[in-house]
């Protein structure tokens, strides 16, 4: 989550759960908690009892709306202004937390003269190269500091070097902050916040145009409800009162999606709401261990730990890595000992001083290497084989087609999951062999379909969307072939190791010298998830496992796998395993399960007391500076150095964790302050501004610049991935209506986990789509009759449901029609249908590379969609229609 | 049994002598009904467990019998889900014990139109080899003169039920065999 | 509320038994439901439960459409143009510029205000005056020590009686081996101890499960709070004892009428004719004891 990361430090919720009981208000936007986290949920039911505000803001009237105090419908696709309304009216009513924004934000911070704004420049930041379709940042950056950032100025680095089309976006730059912002000197201040160029100043020119008319117009929201929201909001905010922002995919599966979170979060920060009982921002992730995903990522651009992956560029030695990657000053200082114990952990014994610890054998980056970068590289023949290990992309991923087409193309395929998923079985059933684009007998891609083990059958962690590991011990043994992923991926490593054992080709040189010797147990040899999680934590040179990232270490005498995961394993002891009752504990229970940081459960809570250390208000005690003690102490474990006294100030040769002051609660950031503005990590901008999504029936009304500028498109130009005039363009009128997809409580995502349970399918048996009954009228659909849904992309069917919960909206003076579509179904299982994802494109947001998949333009008509070949005529037909080219909607 | 306990456990014996006079309650419990007894409270072991759903992180025990699962519910220990669970952690038991699991490797050839049965050694040792070959093909000492040490020949997409362990092992192992499109559910 | 407690009759005491534990049952309270059908898997998990899949209803999001012999607890979902029942959140609201909404021609947020989504688990009564069990000539309707209405499915022979005695109209034959089912209030669960499966899977506590008479209680200052809320159509259903089924074992906080939700606005016991009960329950007696002798005939030692 580069947003949060670079806004506050560490890319995960700065909250957790149960802590929205303490909340005076809760808005929950860009999720639908109560369907997609029912039982997360009960914490906004106990904060509704004690009398809190609870609103929703989603295009759709949910389960979730059902509780709420309001909902407030909206277009999708216009969030941020939405939010940089309620911005624009904190600010310029005054609504803010003046003492938290002064001394714990950068509010005060001066920005160079060469800074220009949207305001300035109609639309786009200052640094706009057209021709690369991306931003050079250095005039984004504060004044009088030399920047010797990590992220910013290896990113320029590699900007400065780059020829053709790679280009520093495309290498995920900002999601390498997830766990860290960049670096900056000692930066001028203004503390009055009245200096033209100070970033508050700047904020407010900024937002000035997120009006509340702008609302009502972009957003569909009358101004009388948007009044209602701002009031909830701000006379929820301050000294004794806290609000939280709960949020989903809803915010960030767009094209601008890493903006929206950051509109919340310098809303928030403004409130005063960060690091505060019942304030935060909650990201609500929708598997049982997507933030553990990241934490220890498979993701192409990142290391254990958030440490980015070398780029072939600017990194050739683990020094330049290092110097590139450190900041001056906070926690990411010490990156040497974190990367270095990793390689230790990576390579063991081989890892020596003298060879840089093996950081040459890590492979390095030349731009994107997301999974839609893949698809192509699967359909262009150069990636010849895939592993998908309980992943169902040809549902799960949007323009799930060509995903299809990029498998159509491979050597060889392997499936591991609990069911016979789309994915394995695209090749004989698949929609492509009804209408004739794949023929079976011709299709040369080999199958291995590998059952996998169930996480009652396997021990394991994981990370839940607070960021705290539970550990889930084995019940039973897998049935038949099952086994655990650990259990293929390390006999697969074992397997190939022992084939290569007499390789002396270099290349084979990092696998042989892996360090892989794990213990296994058993009659089937499953690896000690106990060991490798002992390996995650990290050990010193006796081998006595570390207790916490402090004592990593630069000389190879420490290894630890991922840095912030260092304390899981303290003492020998699996501390995720921990199981002390909540009923026994405060609310915050820190001694159930383990949360990174070093078993924080608030974020940045430092900034839950004042200056002098003590709490705002006792309403809204968590932890503060017992100055007897000369500690801090409180409920929640200190996201401080534990003795670092308020009244601390670095001398100005101070360096790492030392250099940031006792008022600086941000303590992962260069400067320890939550950034209002983002001077580097962020790949689109150093503020939010509304762009329309992708595919819109409606021009930007803020900006001449109707889409992100830098949004990734260009690069996924394919015939079977078009895209749709938006706004006044001709042709835009023949998809008329806004669709947006999402899950439903009874199902899982993609399907591969609930569409082959009868108790689950019996209670949502069909795909289905929620019209109004405006709209049902405008095209004849009938109540449980069929319709076809049409993008650029596919035609697919739905059953029709037709509510009031689909609220009209008015936008831009004309009513505009919206469409639901849960996306899990596919052609297997018990319940069956066709995939929402189908309509989407591959156009992704150029931070976190996720697709847009909230906010589509599409047509519906009554009746069922072609079978067999006319299936992809009349999507061809849409298109012709539409005056579409492979040039349509790739405009900067 | 002898006849004391025949006539005892009649029910008419029983309507009278336990003042159930309209023979609505203990007087006709049943035999079945009298040996009821909840699977929860015969289980040989209890598990401790996590829901693999969502990322709410609700706490879940397994009840084991007999080396199988025979029920699942939530944990009231847990301080986040305080023992609920939503429909789908609800229907955990039919996930891992249902009928729609298969649990036999399947082998689909090139051009094949049927699958086929493999068993999970050669499968494994097919599957070793073609990542050493595709590896190979796929390698890159260097794109356009500038050292990149990898491999394009293969890639990865894991979902986010994935354990940590088990991620870690699969960054490490594709990470030593030089493969770079490594990927994951989070970034969908 | 002495009045409710003084009033309550004690069924499993009047079922024959003695000393045995407090009276238990459910009070849902829909107006904390979130409709995540949570207790209606719960249910089919622990009692293994015949799957019973059918195509779209179009009954909002309910695709189970009511209480059956596979389905013991049922989640209905009522989509409606009534404002929702919202807490005043104590902060002041600015003007609200009138002219501005008229200019509009009309005003989105006062139709979306209006719309509110009600969700209700609906469960077997456990009437205190059961029909089903006064008609079920063969005892294997029984009222078990915990005073819940329970049917024993070794006895059960299929006759049917139950089905039409019922005044909610929750008991039903399964088409395959025509024997009556429906809610046992998890009547193992209860004999270790244990709650019931739908009500500790609950969320958010909309399902409670409990001593009747506390739950009477909770949910009495449950409708006291909310309507001092303003949220003046909560009320209570099946909580009374002087209704006509002698009030409900499983009884529900709604916030519409009954009718609204499927439910009989004024339910009546189908044996209240004191006579006719009589009559009947002689006939059962009898029927019980050829039952009796004929399952131990044929049963032997079982």
């Amino acid at each position: 989550m580069p947003s949060l990361g670079t806004s506050f430090g560490r890319g995960g919720a700065t909250t957790f759960q149960q802590d929205l009981q303490n909340s005076d208000c809760i808005v929950i936007e860009g999720s639908n908690m109560a369907e997609c986290h029912p039982v997360g949920f009960q914490w906004v039911m106990e904060a509704k009892a004690k009398g809190a505000t609870v609103i929703h803001v989603d295009p759709r009237f949910t389960r979730t709306s059902a509780l709420a105090d309001l909902h407030v419908p909206l277009r999708a696709g216009s969030d941020i202004v939405f939010l940089g309304g309620i911005i624009n009216h904190v600010l310029s009513e005054e609504k803010y937390f003046r003492d938290y924004v002064l001394h714990y934000t950068n509010a005060a911070t001066i920005l160079t003269e060469e800074y220009r704004d949207t305001e300035d420049l109609d639309g786009v930041f200052s640094g706009l190269d057209t021709e690369e379709r991306a931003y050079d940042f250095h005039t984004w950056q504060y004044d009088g500091t030399e920047m010797r950032a990590a992220s910013g100025e290896r990113d320029q680095q590699y900007a400065d070097q780059t020829r053709g089309g790679e280009t520093v976006r495309q290498s995920a730059r900002g999601e390498a902050h997830g766990s860290g912002g960049a670096e900056v000197g000692n930066p001028v201040r203004d503390e009055t916040l009245t200096h033209e160029r100070c970033v508050f100043q700047v904020l407010k020119r900024h937002f000035a145009r997120y009006t509340a008319e702008m609302v009502e117009q972009i957003c569909g929201i009358p101004r009388d409800t948007f009044a209602r929201v701002c009031d909830a909001l701000t006379a929820n905010s301050g000294r004794d009162r806290t609000s939280a922002f709960v949020y989903s995919v809803g915010w960030t599966q767009h094209t601008v999606g890493a903006q929206y979170i950051r509109t919340a979060s310098i809303l928030q920060a403004l409130l005063g709401n960060i690091g505060r009982p019942g304030g935060g921002i909650l990201a609500l992730r929708g598997h049982a261990s997507i933030q553990g995903s990241t934490d220890i990522p498979t993701l192409f651009n990142l290391l254990p730990g958030y440490i980015p992956m070398p780029h072939a560029r600017s990194n050739t030695d683990l020094d330049s890595f290092v110097a590139a990657e450190s900041t001056h000053k906070g926690y990411w200082a010490n990156t040497r000992s974190y990367l270095v114990s990793l390689l230790k952990a990576y390579w063991g014994e081989a890892a020596t001083e003298e060879n840089d610890f093996c950081f040459d054998y890590l492979p390095r980056l030349t731009g994107s290497h997301s999974t839609y970068e893949t698809v192509l590289t699967q359909i262009a023949g150069d990636c010849e084989g895939y592993f998908l290990m309980g992943e169902n992309p040809a549902v799960g991923s949007a323009n799930a087609k060509l995903q299809r087409l990029g498998m159509a193309n491979l050597k060889w395929l392997v499936v591991r999951d609990l069911s016979l998923i789309e994915s394995a079985t695209w090749w004989r059933d698949g929609p492509e062999t009804e209408t004739g684009e794949i023929r079976t007998e011709d299709n040369a891609t080999e199958v291995f379909f590998l059952p996998a083990a169930a996480h009652t059958e396997k021990d394991g962690s994981f990370t839940n969307t607070q960021r705290m590991l539970q550990w889930h011990h084995q019940a039973v043994e897998p049935p038949g072939d099952a086994r655990s992923d650990l259990w293929f991926t390390f006999h697969l490593g074992r397997r190939i190791r022992q084939k290569l054992a007499d390789s002396t080709n270099d290349l084979d040189r990092p696998i042989l010298d892996l360090a892989w010797a794990y213990p296994t147990k058993g009659e089937i040899d499953e690896p000690d998830a106990d060991a490798v999680l002992a390996e995650i934590n990290g050990w010193d040179a006796n081998g006595i496992p570390l207790s916490s990232y402090e004592q990593l270490k630069t000389d190879g005498s420490t290894a630890c796998g991922c840095w912030i995961y260092c304390g899981v394993y303290a003492g020998g002891v699996n501390q995720a395993a921990r199981r002390k009752p909540g009923g026994e504990q405060n609310w915050v229970a820190g001694e159930w399960g383990w949360a990174w940081p070093a078993n924080r459960r608030i974020l940045y809570n430092r900034a839950s007391a004042d200056l002098d250390g003590k709490p705002w208000s006792e309403r809204k005690a968590l932890v503060w500076w017992d100055a007897e003690q000369g500690r801090w102490t409180g409920h929640d474990v200190a996201d401080f150095v534990a003795d670092k006294s308020p009244h601390y100030r670095p001398d100005d040769d101070a360096r790492g964790p030392r250099a940031l002051s006792g008022i600086d609660p941000f303590i992962m950031q260069g400067d320890g302050k939550a950034w209002l503005f983002v001077p580097a990590g962020l790949t689109d901008g150093p503020l939010p501004a509304h762009y329309e999504p992708q595919d819109s029936p409606f021009r930007n009304l803020l900006y001449r610049q109707q889409r992100n500028p830098v949004r990734e498109v260009t690069q996924f130009v394919h015939p079977d991935n078009r895209l749709q005039p938006s706004g006044d363009e001709p042709g835009s009128k023949v998809f008329p209506y806004v669709a947006t997809t999402y899950r439903l409580t009874e199902h899982h995502t993609a399907g591969g986990m609930s569409r082959w349970l009868p108790y689950l399918v019996e209670l949502q048996p069909e795909f289905f789509c929620e019209v109004s009954p405006e709209l049902a009228a405008e095209r004849g659909l009938k109540h449980i009759g069929w319709a076809t849904i049409v993008s650029a992309r596919a035609a697919i069917e739905a059953r029709v449901l037709v509510t009031e919960r689909m609220t009209p909206l008015i936008v831009q003076g004309r009513r505009l029609l919206q469409i639901g579509l849960p996306y899990h179904w596919g052609p297997n299982g018990y319940s069956v249908g066709d995939a929402a994802n189908e309509l989407a494109s591959v156009s992704l947001d150029p931070n976190s590379h996720i697709q847009e998949v909230k906010a589509l333009a599409c047509d519906i008509r009554p009746g069922r969609r072609p079978r067999g070949p006319d299936r992809v005529a009349l999507v061809r037909d849409y298109q012709r229609r539409a005056g579409i080219t492979e040039r349509t909607g790739t405009e900067m | 049994m002898g006849v004391r306990q025949w006539i005892e456990g009649w029910p008419v014996y029983r309507q009278f002598a336990h003042g159930d006079l309209l023979g609505r309650g203990a007087a006709v419990k049943s035999g079945a009904s009298d040996r009821l007894t909840a699977r929860t409270a015969t289980a040989d072991k209890v598990v401790k467990s996590v829901c693999p759903y969502c990322a709410v992180g609700c706490g879940q025990n397994v009840y084991v019998r007999d080396g199988a699962v025979v029920q699942v519910e939530g944990d009231p220990d847990s301080p986040v889900s305080r023992g609920r669970l939503c429909p789908k952690g609800s229907a955990t038991k039919q996930l891992v014990a249902g009928s729609g699991r298969v649990t036999q490797v399947l082998y689909r050839r090139p051009h094949g139109t049927e699958w086929e049965r493999l068993d999970l050694d050669t499968a494994m040792d097919m599957i070793a080899d073609r990542v050493i070959d595709s590896r190979r093909r796929g390698w890159q000492w260097d794109v356009d003169g500038v050292r990149t040490r990898r491999t394009m020949g293969f890639a990865s997409l894991g979902g986010a039920t994935l354990d940590n362990e088990e991620n870690y092992l699969i960054k490490k192992l594709f990470t030593a065999l030089g493969a770079i499109q490594i990927e994951n559910q989070a970034r969908i | 509320m002495a009045r409710l407690t003084e009033k309550t009759v004690d069924p499993a005491s009047e079922a024959g038994y003695v000393d045995h534990p407090r009276r238990m049952g459910f009070f849902t309270d829909t107006s904390v439901c979130i409709g995540c059908k949570a207790c209606e898997v719960a249910c089919k998990e622990w009692n293994a439960i015949p799957e019973d899949s059918g195509p779209l209803t179009g009954m909002s999001y309910d695709n189970t459409a009511g209480l059956g012999a596979n389905t013991w607890r049922h989640v209905a979902f009522i989509e409606q143009r009534k404002p929702m029942a919202y807490q005043e959140p104590g902060v002041d609201h600015r003007d609200i510029d009138g002219l501005a909404l008229a200019e509009q021609g009309f005003s989105v947020s006062e139709a979306a205000e209006e719309f509110r989504w009600l969700m209700a688990s609906d469960v077997c009564k456990h009437c205190t005056h059961a029909a089903c069990l006064d008609v079920c000539p063969t005892g294997s309707l029984f009222r078990t020590e915990f005073g819940t209405v329970v049917v024993q499915e070794d006895i059960c022979n299929g006759c049917g009686y139950c089905v039409p005695a019922c005044p909610y109209g929750v008991i039903d034959r399964r088409a395959d081996d025509g024997r009556a089912w429906k809610c046992t209030l998890c009547y193992d669960r209860l004999g270790v101890g244990q709650e019931p499966a739908c009500a500790k899977a609950c969320p958010t506590e909309s399902i409670q499960f409990g001593p009747l008479d506390e739950l009477r209680e909770r949910a009495a200052r449950r409708v006291e709070q909310l309507r001092a809320d303003g949220v003046t159509d909560a009320r209570l259903y099946g909580a009374d004892p002087d209704d006509g089924v002698g009030g409900d074992g499983a009884f529900f906080l709604l916030l519409d009428e009954p009718e609204v939700y499927g439910l009989p606005p004024d339910p009546v016991v189908t044996t209240r004719d004191l006579s006719a009960m009589w009559r009947r329950a002689g006939a059962a007696a009898l029927l019980a004891v050829a039952g009796a002798v004929a399952a131990f005939a044929l049963g032997g030692s079982r």
